[in-house]
């Protein structure tokens, strides 16, 4: 199960903010995603290796060859702001 | 200090390195983009490293195979648990794209390794290596407004080093000093730079060194709580934060306070560590596995092929410098130093010179013309072949040390052959008796004053007249048959006239011992005892003391 205080300090840590309706209502549905876990964490998995992945592919990699790519401009402009060749940001507060 | 007084408890420092180490590849981890330090800013970036919706990371082969390449040369498992994957480490700052950052969690590339480091005037020593993963860097920032980032009103932000490379190395704290901790920090950066898989360029920032330190009492089994130190980028930086923290805490220890976990920052500026935020609320980075990559499994064959390509590596070629070719350890550390240099002195070696007199002339004269240039070794015109040329001519008693010496300026300007430049310029050695003998007369002759001191117990004065046959001859008499005709001939007429007192008009002591000093010995010969024979040997019985050696290239 999960409660309020712990949906409130996930939205924290994905810098989300909640109103009151909202902490109720992703109280509910996480709480019956959870249920559904727990639900399959009662299957039986003595001596199955543990995975972190569905497909058996291992060592997919690429060869390392320069390409430049060409819309530079366009993820700079994409931005929500910018300095000529910099991202602007605003100020790092230290809380 | 008394008997009586309270026996002071003696604390040592238990310290552990983390360093990310900048992988020389062409493109970023997981992009295409260039990783190239110094473009414009924003330059080499693209959807996948500013971390653009929809788009899919794929790992550089080159990443992975110079990370391998590391691994193993630190003596690691490659993936004990049979194969490493990557995970998402989560946190904001503007500095990181994507607000998570790729890395590797609880199944790390590589463990349980360990690297031996060296400190003057201490047995070799073995570092455990805990772990070393692959992740990507995170961007640049840049602080607007004002110099520092509690007065900007704005950052900016480069991502052109965002996905970039990065190994990460954790050592275990089995470091207990700060020369152990720069030796092994040295270390490191040596062992990458023969493997050719990092630059290591500390102003560049290819090598980051964050410090995790405690106290306790001496030889204590107990962990102290410890600090984290970040922002080191040299070794020197990395020694002084070892020396100022571990002060630091003991004091606190001594003073009854307690130590705060947390992070703190070497401030280059006033050469001490500052408080960051302690870490009271420890950062939930809620790691998950990276979807996006498949995991890494090498087989054993691969990895096996891993290691028979290794090469030697620098403290293999310490041992064998010392243990088969008999050099002192100092001359083996700094020979190994570079790979290069390494490869360079086993070139001459191999053209039959020895290894003694090869250590010195390039500890000595090629080092000191290094320093001067700011060449590297590869690109000087004095080649191993030259070097072994030269050597060889003093060796065979065709040239003086002092004609080498004289040739050197010349070879290092325009390369060449040593032995045509000799030839051609008439500068072989007399070693004819007879020739040398009428040149001895002749000088002895003209020191009638100095012949009688000598006679008369002056001794030392054989460099004199040493110098003044070197002198008539240009440098080109053989210094051994000098020595020997000025000996016998002055020994001729045992009885003389009674000494004058000591302050009697005595010839200036020169410095003869610098006349046919070797060439490695050139600088210490100048303060060399004035007159000592023993100078004027063949070059592979040098003369210096390790300690006059060190001084000399200090």
């Amino acid at each position: 199960m999960i409660d309020r205080e712990q949906v409130k300090k996930v939205a924290f840590l994905a810098r989300l903010e909640l109103t009151e309706e909202e902490q109720e209502m992703f109280t509910r549905q996480l709480g019956s995603i959870l249920d559904y876990i727990a639900e399959l964490q009662r299957v039986e998995t003595e001596g199955v290796p543990p995975t972190t992945r569905a497909i058996e592919v291992n060592n997919v990699v690429r060869p390392d060859e320069l390409v430049v790519c060409e819309n530079r401009e366009g993820i700079l402009e994409n931005a929500p702001d910018r300095a000529e060749d910099f991202f602007k940001v605003p100020r790092i507060i230290e809380d | 200090m008394t008997s009586t007084a309270p026996p002071t408890v003696q604390y040592e420092a238990v310290i552990g390195l983390e360093v990310h180490v900048q992988l020389s590849t062409e493109t970023k981890l997981f992009c295409r983009c260039s990783t190239r330090f110094g473009n414009t800013p924003n330059t080499n970036i693209c959807p996948i490293c500013t971390g653009q919706p929809g788009t899919l990371p794929v790992l550089n082969q080159q990443a992975l195979d110079y990370a391998v390449r590391a691994a193993t040369a630190l003596n690691c498992q490659i993936h004990p648990q049979g194969l490493s994957k990557f995970d998402r480490k989560q946190y904001f700052y503007p500095d990181l794209p994507k607000n998570y950052q790729i890395s590797q969690y609880d199944l790390p590339l590589a463990e349980h390794g360990w690297l031996e480091i060296e400190v003057e005037g201490e047995a070799a020593k073995r570092i455990g290596i805990t772990r070393l993963h692959m992740e990507e860097d995170a961007g640049k920032l840049v602080h607007a407004g004002a110099d520092r980032l509690s007065g900007s009103t704005h950052s900016l932000v480069d991502f052109n080093r965002a996905g970039v490379a990065l190994c990460e190395i954790v050592s275990e704290p089995d470091i207990r000093s700060a020369a152990q901790a720069a030796a092994y920090a040295e270390e490191l950066r040596r062992i990458v730079r023969y493997l050719g898989v990092c630059d290591g360029n500390m102003q560049e920032g290819s090598l980051r060194f964050d410090l995790n330190i405690s106290v306790r009492p001496a030889g204590g089994s107990k962990f102290g709580t410890k600090v984290e130190i970040k922002n080191l980028n040299s070794f020197n930086a990395l020694q002084r934060a070892v020396e100022y923290e571990f002060t630091r805490q003991v004091d606190c220890v001594r003073s009854g306070e307690r130590i705060v976990q947390e992070t703190r920052l070497w401030d280059e500026a006033t050469q001490r560590t500052i408080s960051m935020r302690s870490k009271e609320e420890a950062n939930d980075y809620r790691y998950f596995p990276e979807p996006d990559l498949v995991p890494i499994a090498l087989d054993s064959n691969q990895i096996d092929a891993y290691r028979q390509r290794l090469g030697e590596l620098p403290a293999q070629k310490r041992h064998r410098y010392c243990g088969t070719l008999g050099l002192s350890s100092y001359d083996a550390r700094v020979l190994t130093d570079e790979r290069e240099v390494a490869e360079y002195f086993e070139q001459v070696v191999a053209l039959d010179i020895p290894a003694k007199q090869a250590a010195n002339f390039l500890n000595g004269p090629v080092a000191a013309y290094l320093n001067e240039t700011r060449q590297s070794i590869s690109q000087i015109k004095v080649t191993p072949e030259v070097s072994a040329e030269l050597l060889a001519l003093i060796n065979q008693g065709i040239i003086s040390n002092r004609i080498a010496n004289e040739l050197l300026p010349g070879l290092f300007e325009a390369g060449g052959s040593p032995r045509a430049l000799v030839e051609e310029r008439g500068l072989t050695q007399i070693s004819d008796r007879g020739q040398l003998e009428e040149i001895v007369n002749e000088v002895l002759a003209g020191e009638s004053d100095s012949v009688a001191a000598y006679r008369g117990g002056r001794t030392k004065l054989l460099g004199f007249f040493v110098g003044k046959v070197m002198k008539k001859t240009a440098g080109r008499a053989d210094p051994q048959v000098v020595n020997d005709l000025l000996q016998s001939k002055l020994a001729e007429q045992p009885t003389a006239p009674p000494p004058e007192p000591e302050s009697a008009a005595e010839p200036p002591e020169a410095p003869p011992a610098v006349e046919d000093a070797p060439l490695e010995a050139a600088t210490e010969a100048v303060t060399a005892e004035a007159g000592s024979a023993e100078a004027i040997t063949a070059a592979s019985e040098e003369p210096d003391t390790p300690v006059s050696h060190q001084d000399a290239h200090a």
